[in-house]
């Protein structure tokens, strides 16, 4: 069974956000991914990761963590960050639910977008400690 | 991006290529609200038939330019999508408060039935 694993650590910079699901998308190649797979993988990182980098830290220099797991036809990736974390987990997965204020116009959809794209969607977190995303898909 | 300004349609046009994440969307956010300020312009209309990748990102961006628009009378108007790009805006909803439209004919005579 193909099994491999990856590890990567970057500032909160928006300009990583191109970078993490780049980096994500080479991870599954070998999986030999469908077009829209691997589109459906690069939206959710994106997803996970911009939300690490705009809500996790507010003004503060920080840094968010990519892992992934492939384990046969399964890939798993984990983003975590050690940031403000979130009060209320089961209201942020709501779809439209944003806690920022309306003139940073987010739409509120990032996780609903997680939980369409991927197979399956964790969210872990604590308040001042920061937040953990598990989300997998079978690639097959 | 490209802007452009149908004066006959009082419609900023605005055509984005390749990705527009949260890092992107600043600079359209910022270029967009510009133009509308400078023409006088009341509508926009986002061409997406070239974007290769779109996250919630450029939902908020429609979003956003819908409040500005329905203060100045005017209307958004989305075309060219396709893809994971097309699902996600079918996803958020963005329909009830856009004319979300196939093509750039279709959308325009939205915007000429709505002027
Ligand atoms: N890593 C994180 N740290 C702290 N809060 C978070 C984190 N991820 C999400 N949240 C909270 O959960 C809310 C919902 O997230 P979601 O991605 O669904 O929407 P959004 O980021 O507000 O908007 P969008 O993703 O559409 O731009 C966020 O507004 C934020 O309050
Ligand atoms: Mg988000």
């Amino acid at each position: 069974m193909y099994k491999n694993s990856m590890k990567v650590e970057f500032p909160n910079n928006s300009d990583n956000e191109r970078f993490a699901r780049t980096v994500a998308a080479a991870f599954i190649l070998e999986l030999d991914p469908t077009i829209d797979q691997l589109s459906e993988v690069k939206t959710a990182v994106s997803e996970a990761v911009t939300n690490a980098i705009i809500h996790a830290y507010e003004q503060d220099e920080g840094i968010v963590t990519m892992e992934g797991n492939i384990c046969g036809d399964v890939v798993e990736f984990t983003i975590s960050d050690s940031g403000v974390g979130i009060p209320d987990i089961s209201r942020a997965r709501e779809p439209l639910f944003t806690g920022k204020p309306e003139k940073e116009e987010r739409s509120g959809m990032g996780f609903t977008i997680m939980e369409t794209f991927m197979d399956t969607l964790d969210v872990q977190s604590e308040v001042g400690k920061g937040t953990r995303i598990m989300m997998s898909k079978k690639l097959k | 991006m490209e802007l452009f300004l149908s004066g006959k349609h009082h419609t900023i046009i605005v055509k984005i290529y390749g990705e527009l994440d949260h890092h992107a969307a600043i600079g359209v956010r910022e270029s967009v609200d510009r133009e509308l300020g400078r023409t006088g312009a009341r509508n926009v209309a986002f061409d997406l038939s070239k974007v290769t990748f779109m996250d919630s990102s450029g939902i908020g961006v429609i979003m956003g330019r819908y409040k500005i628009t329905k203060a100045l009378g005017g209307r958004v108007i989305v075309y060219g999508a396709s893809g994971d790009v097309k699902r996600i805006i079918e996803m958020s909803g963005i329909d009830s408060i856009a004319v979300v439209a196939d093509s750039e004919e279709a959308g325009m005579r939205e915007v000429e039935a709505n002027v």
